[in-house]
């Protein structure tokens, strides 16, 4: 679910001792900088694959910041997840240069190979789609990230080999 | 005698397999028993003969490509280490006609070598315009890149030195130099190109620029689908601060300046300067009023310079070889060079550094090669997202500023787009507005509401309900006038321009598609 779908009322589900641990330490790297909140947020997000709501108290007391401040800058930046993401990532390019080599069709491709719309998880728990406006990639199109690893001129059988050799037993 | 051998380790590069090609060739030299030394250069912007694979030899480097791992054992087999003919064979790599069309100022040092080696960029001319600007007042370093005629290379095209002086005169003792590292235009990588290939000349304009307005600190906002430019430019922080070019008393003197990369996290918008200086404060990017300007109030209040990468990273140049000769190059009022950058559907797609006024019919044919899908161009979208659509009546505008303008369109960062005649322009034009309701800021009400009813508008209309246009030209209308930033206020440029210049993909029905 995400934070736009969680009922106000509903309690979060809690913080992990270790995802605790994790949070506090990006608050105490970051703490000091200027403009702090957004490299502790990526510090969380690259250690835990995404933001738990649970984790914004923390970070709001330790900036002197309203939950509600902090849940803002989250749920405003598309790169900040709040849910955990599947076990592999792809992030798609959906911006024109893309669009004009094909990645209107990449797109159609992963809706029926793998039953998945942007900002969705394949049921099975593989697949996150996500999608993103241009890599800088763009005369080596159509691009994305699997994973994190920027992967040019997509076929949707590239696509799907990427992913099948990534997926592991 | 060991052989250099070049594999680019820019993000393109990598994206099309370089990594691999690389350890391929070790591996195949290492089972021949033949001595390589292996560098990892920047691309040098030929982004359609990536992996672009380059062998020192005596006749100087020549270049294969594009080359994929399977080619390796048959160039080894050639004998490309000493520069044998193969089908891949591109011939000495400065002779490639799409390079030699070129007249590189900005880009001279992309893909020479790797980005982060300091004594290469020194050996090649490197701070020697820092060098020249401490020896200079503070006010003769503004007046320098005034007279210059550089125009922010980020969009609006602002004069460069007009920005610096009002810094510099705002009052204060704390300032600061941002460069906007976002770049998030489709078919834009000048940016990436310059931070991965040559991050020293971005990191010397910016302290040129601290030094011109009086900044003590630097922040390069660097957008988060960077991760190849992140590790370069830290890398070169990093050798950059070891050397004494950064940090409390640089080049000997009592200037000092601290530079930081911070991350942004995927939002469009954040590359307008005040969303940009919001984000960094650790806050929703949303556009502020103006004015106050950045350079009077700007990150946490202070006096800001806000500059594009391509901007700072030509000031190095100016500076090391003055005024005059840069502003020698170009026309009109659009002086310099242009980086001009060719994605989408196109056979050689890639940088191209050339004097403002090349037509984009020579761009798009002779250089470019026309589309890489065989067909013929049908539209080309020049300046990103916001951009309009030219038509074929349009491709013998000159690439300028005030060219493009005439013909209603802009140059924005320098991309452009190709599409062949596959392409349906009405489902261009909705998406426009679907970027602009995904990415709006959301403070004012045209530009977040008005996107949402743009789609349904031309989704409407291209059900086949005639009328809408009407309404459609209405609500363009109001997100031209009544938007606070570009983002709303330009969305009109793209929808606009597919409506008027290709009307029959609006007016098709349903069952004629
Ligand atoms: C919606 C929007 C997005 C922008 N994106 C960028 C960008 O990605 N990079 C950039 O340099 N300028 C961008 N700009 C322009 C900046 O606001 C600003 O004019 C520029 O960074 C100033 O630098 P310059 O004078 O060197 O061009 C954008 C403007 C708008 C309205
Ligand atoms: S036009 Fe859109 S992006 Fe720009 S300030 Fe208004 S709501 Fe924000
Ligand atoms: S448009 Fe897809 S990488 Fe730029």
């Amino acid at each position: 679910m995400s934070p736009e779908t969680l009922p106000l009322h509903a309690p979060l589900p809690p913080l992990g001792e270790s995802q605790r641990a994790t949070v506090d330490a990006a608050i105490a790297a970051h703490q000091s900088c200027e403009g702090p909140l957004l490299p502790i947020l990526h510090a969380v997000q690259e250690a835990l694959g995404y933001v738990p709501p649970a984790c914004l108290p923390r970070i709001a007391h330790a900036l002197n910041l309203s939950r509600a401040e902090v849940h803002g800058v989250v749920s405003f930046y598309h790169h900040f997840r709040s849910t955990p993401p599947g076990r592999q990532v792809l992030a798609l390019c959906r911006a024109e240069a893309c669009q004009s080599v094909g990645a209107r069709a990449l797109e159609t491709h992963i809706r029926s190979r793998w039953g998945i719309d942007f900002g969705e998880t394949s049921a099975d728990g593989a697949v996150t789609l996500e999608a993103v406006y241009c890599l800088g990639n763009c005369a080596c199109g159509p691009s994305a990230f699997i994973d994190g690893k920027l992967v040019g001129r997509l076929t949707p059988e590239r696509i799907d080999a990427l992913l099948a050799s990534r997926e592991r037993p | 005698m060991s052989v250099t051998v070049y594999v680019p380790r820019d993000a393109s590069a990598v994206s099309v397999g370089a990594d691999e090609v690389a350890s391929a060739i070790a591996r195949e030299a290492a089972r021949r028993g033949e001595s390589i030394r292996l560098r990892r250069n920047g691309s040098r912007g030929l982004a359609w003969l990536e992996p672009l694979v380059e062998v020192e030899t005596p006749q100087g480097r020549l270049a294969y490509g594009p080359v994929a791992t399977a080619d390796v054992p048959a160039l080894f087999d050639a004998g490309f280490l000493s520069g044998a003919a193969h089908t891949l064979a591109l011939g000495p790599v400065d002779a490639i006609p799409a390079l030699r069309r070129q007249q590189r100022v900005t880009a001279a040092r992309l893909g020479q070598d790797e980005g982060d080696n300091l004594a290469a960029y020194v050996a090649t001319g490197g701070y020697a315009g820092l060098r020249r600007a401490l020896a200079m007042s503070p006010v003769d370093v503004v007046a320098e890149v005034t007279g210059s005629g550089l125009r922010g290379r980020g969009g609006a095209a602002f004069p460069t030195g007009i920005k610096w002086k009002t810094c510099a005169e705002a009052a204060g003792t704390q300032k600061y130099i941002v460069a906007n590292a976002d770049e998030g235009d489709s078919g834009t990588f000048a940016d990436r190109l310059l931070m991965e290939g040559d991050p020293y000349s971005l990191i010397e304009g910016m302290t040129i620029a601290a030094y011109a307005v009086g900044a003590s600190r630097g922040y390069i906002y660097l957008r988060i689908e960077y991760p190849h430019a992140q590790q370069m430019l830290l890398s070169a922080l990093a050798h950059a601060r070891a050397a004494g070019w950064l940090g409390p008393s640089i080049g000997g003197t009592d200037f000092g300046f601290e530079l930081e990369v911070r991350m942004a996290a995927g939002a469009y918008v954040c590359g307008e300067e005040t969303a940009l200086l919001e984000s960094l404060e650790g806050k929703r990017g949303q556009v502020r009023f103006k004015p106050p300007l950045p350079a009077h109030v700007g990150l946490f209040g202070k006096p800001t310079v806000v500059n594009n990468v391509v901007t700072l990273a030509t000031v190095p140049w100016i500076l090391a070889n003055g005024a005059t000769a840069y502003r020698e190059l170009g026309t009109g009022n659009s002086r310099g060079t242009a980086l001009l950058q060719l994605a989408g559907n196109i056979r050689h797609g890639g940088l191209y550094e050339v004097p403002f006024g090349m037509s984009l019919r020579e761009l798009l044919y002779d250089i470019g090669g026309g589309t890489l899908s065989g067909r013929p161009i049908r539209a080309v979208q020049i300046g990103g997202p916001l951009g309009a659509y030219l038509a074929e009546k349009h491709f013998d505008t000159a690439l300028d500023y005030e060219s493009l303008a005439a013909n209603g369109g802009l140059l924005g960062h320098g991309g452009i787009v190709v599409f062949d005649d596959s392409v349906d322009m009405a489902e261009q034009a909705r998406f426009a507005m679907e970027f602009c309701a995904a990415e709006s800021c959301g403070k004012c009400t045209p530009c977040r509401i008005g996107s949402v009813r743009g789609m349904e508008v031309i989704d409407r209309l291209r059900a086949g309900d005639v009328a809408q246009e009407t309404l459609l030209r209405d609500l363009c209308d109001t997100l031209l006038n009544g938007s606070l930033c570009a983002l709303g206020g330009m969305t009109p440029y793209p929808v606009l321009s597919a409506l008027d210049h290709f009307p029959d993909d609006f007016r098709r029905t349903e069952t004629s598609r």
